[in-house]
């Protein structure tokens, strides 16, 4: 499958590096997200997420490397960015003891909308969500689907053309996550390109590719299904069989097997060559006195990509 | 019924108002010995109201709760005894170091100093935490914190462990983590009920339940609960995902289509018949794709789809 290529970029960022002192934060991360891409951000905690996009929105210099959003240096004009960048935080950063109309007014003294433009932007920001005859409700009675999209309405005013959204839908009700995430590709529609970070894997799937980060480094980037298809290094099987525990042991001597975990009454078993598994795997539990009912191929999720390649990057520094 | 194949817990008619509101409306579910049961659903779906009451720390306005052959609302007490509850924040304290933590919580359930021991150098090994004993909870990350927090809740080897959302805002790799630990108190025997927002967590459990607005949409295995899905998800890989959409909107037996970053998932009656006519309405309209094919249907797709079909819970 063809990844985009960003065609105009928005985002360049070039070996970019942070430090804290000693620690090394950002480890020469470059990647470009292109006008009206959807780029995810993938990440244990602590992997140096948060630290980019604070780079990126101008909050933090950079210790080396460069980054340009809309254009402009990072490093050199940080306020000028800040013009350019709409962002939406997990915790929607709205004013519950205020109204709707109230917060999105707030919101756009903060992002300086011109007064003349402050009505008609309003008026898109209530359409948008939803929120039509709720002008004057408090966000506080709102539920949490609603307050979600006002929240990316209040962060859109300005119309950047780019957009932070930091894991924006969890814990939402679905149909509430659905429509924010077609309120998201619609936006991305219109050319605003959208930077999601999140370690909520269902998010990831909405975007046109994902970015992995662990400990500084960005270890793997691809669409979805790219990263479906070649990350993982191997191909996955469910393995249905009585006794759970004992076959979890017995597999971590398996030949071929590169890891196992368990899903409710099933394993997932991660092999080098599925179909020599096939052939090879009932054999080897069979000497154990383990027998598999069901064996066969399944088609990995982004968890467990995430989770592979993220051992994998761990085995290859410990080696180092 | 044999005293040996009562559930262990034994939930019926559960209602809890808070104002005007019903929090938990009618909730009936049984849990059976051994399981890992999940309580799935987004946020506002009744989730904790329903381990606080199974806990015995809120009381239900109706409703009846059998453990272990206990009624925990009229001996609240006795219940206690064999169930350990983790409430989405658990009470650690910061200024104190990982084993100072696991001491107060043993010190509570007055567990002897060699038992404490065992127990903490077992579990904390488990979780992969041994090196970090002199740390202070405060200095932890977050999924190392749930851990801790499983730690000190498991120091009394409870026969039934309550955990509510315990990998909320915990990154895949320790979620991994925190799920194999559950899977080896499984093998110990422990029931589990746990509950989460993440929908795709369910796939882990033996069964669960799927909540909404207080009640029970549904209650089987994971596997039973996608066959519940009506129709079928096929999935277009398109770079021109919305284009896509409205070249298929309105075709007879084709549903909701849902944008995602590789294309479209679109809801249809009958896949066999409707993947070649999505091909054509995609060629007829000139739109590049790079292949038609038969999704899985995820949880959500199937959550939604109930929802959808009236939303009325079983």
């Amino acid at each position: 499958m063809n990844a985009r290529q960003p065609a105009e970029p928005q985002i360049i960022v070039e070996s970019l590096v942070k430090r804290f002192g000693s620690f090394v934060a950002v480890d020469n991360v470059s990647f470009r997200i292109g006008r009206g891409e959807i780029m995810g951000f993938l990440g244990p905690n602590g992997a140096g997420k948060s630290t980019i996009i604070r780079i990126l929105c101008g909050l933090l210099r950079p210790t080396a490397g460069r980054a340009l959003v809309a254009g402009i240096d990072v490093a050199e004009d940080p306020e000028r960015v800040r013009e350019h960048i709409g962002y939406m935080s997990q915790k929607f950063s709205l004013y519950r003891d205020l109204s709707v109309e109230e917060n999105l007014r707030f919101f756009g003294g903060i992002y300086r909308v011109p007064q003349s433009e402050l009505a008609e932007r309003m008026r898109f920001a209530i359409d948008m969500a939803g929120l039509g005859g709720r002008e004057k409700a408090l966000v506080s009675t709102l539920a949490g689907g609603w307050q979600q999209r006002l929240a990316l309405g209040c962060a859109v005013l300005h119309r950047p053309p780019i957009l932070f959204l930091d894991e924006p839908t969890s814990g939402v009700e679905p149909r509430s996550r659905r429509r924010f995430w077609d309120l998201i590709h619609t936006l991305a529609a219109t050319g605003v390109s959208v930077l999601v970070s999140t370690h909520y894997m269902d998010e990831a799937e909405y975007c046109h590719r994902a970015a992995l980060i662990n400990q500084g480094r960005l270890i793997a980037v691809g669409s979805p299904e790219e990263l479906k298809h070649t990350a993982l290094g191997g191909e996955l099987l469910l393995l249905e069989i009585g006794n759970l525990g004992a076959a979890l042991a017995a597999l971590a001597d398996a030949p071929d097997v590169l890891d196992c975990s368990v899903f409710g009454n099933a394993l997932h078993v991660l092999v080098r060559d599925a179909e020599r598994s096939f052939r090879e795997l009932p054999g080897f539990l069979g000497q154990k006195g383990l027998r598999p009912s069901r064996l066969e191929r399944i088609k990995p999720s982004l968890e467990d990509v995430f989770v592979q390649l993220i051992a994998l990057d761990m085995a290859k520094r410990r080696a180092a | 019924m044999n005293e040996t194949h009562r559930p262990i817990v034994e939930a019926s008619g559960l209602t809890k108002r808070f104002d005007a509101v019903a929090a938990v409306d009618g909730l009936s579910f049984t849990v059976e010995r051994g399981e890992i049961f999940g309580l799935v659903g987004p946020d506002g779906a009744g989730k904790t109201a329903t381990m606080r009451m199974l806990a015995g720390v809120m009381q239900p306005d109706s409703g009846s709760i059998v453990i272990d052959g206990i009624d925990v609302m009229s001996d609240p007490e006795e219940g206690k005894q064999h169930i350990s509850y983790m409430p989405q924040r658990f009470g650690l304290y910061e200024d104190l170091t990982v084993d100072e933590n696991i001491r107060f919580y043993a010190d509570l359930f007055e567990i002897p100093a060699d038992i404490r021991e065992q127990r903490a150098t077992r579990l904390l090994a488990a979780s992969g935490m041994s090196q970090f004993r002199s740390r202070l909870a405060g200095q932890l990350s977050g999924g190392m914190k749930q851990k801790l927090g499983l730690t000190c809740a498991l120091v009394h080897t409870p026969r039934i462990l309550l955990l509510d959302e315990p990998t909320t805002g915990v990154d895949p790799v320790s979620r991994r983590d925190f799920w194999r630990i559950l899977y080896g108190l499984r093998e110990e025997g422990v029931t589990i009920l746990i509950s989460t927002a993440y929908l795709d967590e369910a796939e882990r459990c033996n069964r669960l339940a799927l909540l909404h607005g207080g009640r029970v949409l549904y209650c089987d295995t994971p596997a039973a609960l996608k066959q519940r899905m009506p129709g079928a998800i096929v999935v277009i890989s398109s770079p021109a995902g919305r284009e896509a959409r409205t070249a298929i909107a309105g075709l007879d037996g084709v549903g909701n289509a849902l944008l995602v970053g590789d294309g479209i998932h679109a809801v249809v009656d009958d896949a066999a018949l409707r993947m070649p006519q999505l091909r054509e309405a995609l060629q007829r309209a000139n739109i590049a794709f790079s292949q038609i094919a038969l999704g899985e249907p995820s949880i959500e797709d199937v959550f939604v789809a109930l929802l959808e079909n009236g939303g009325r819970p079983q």
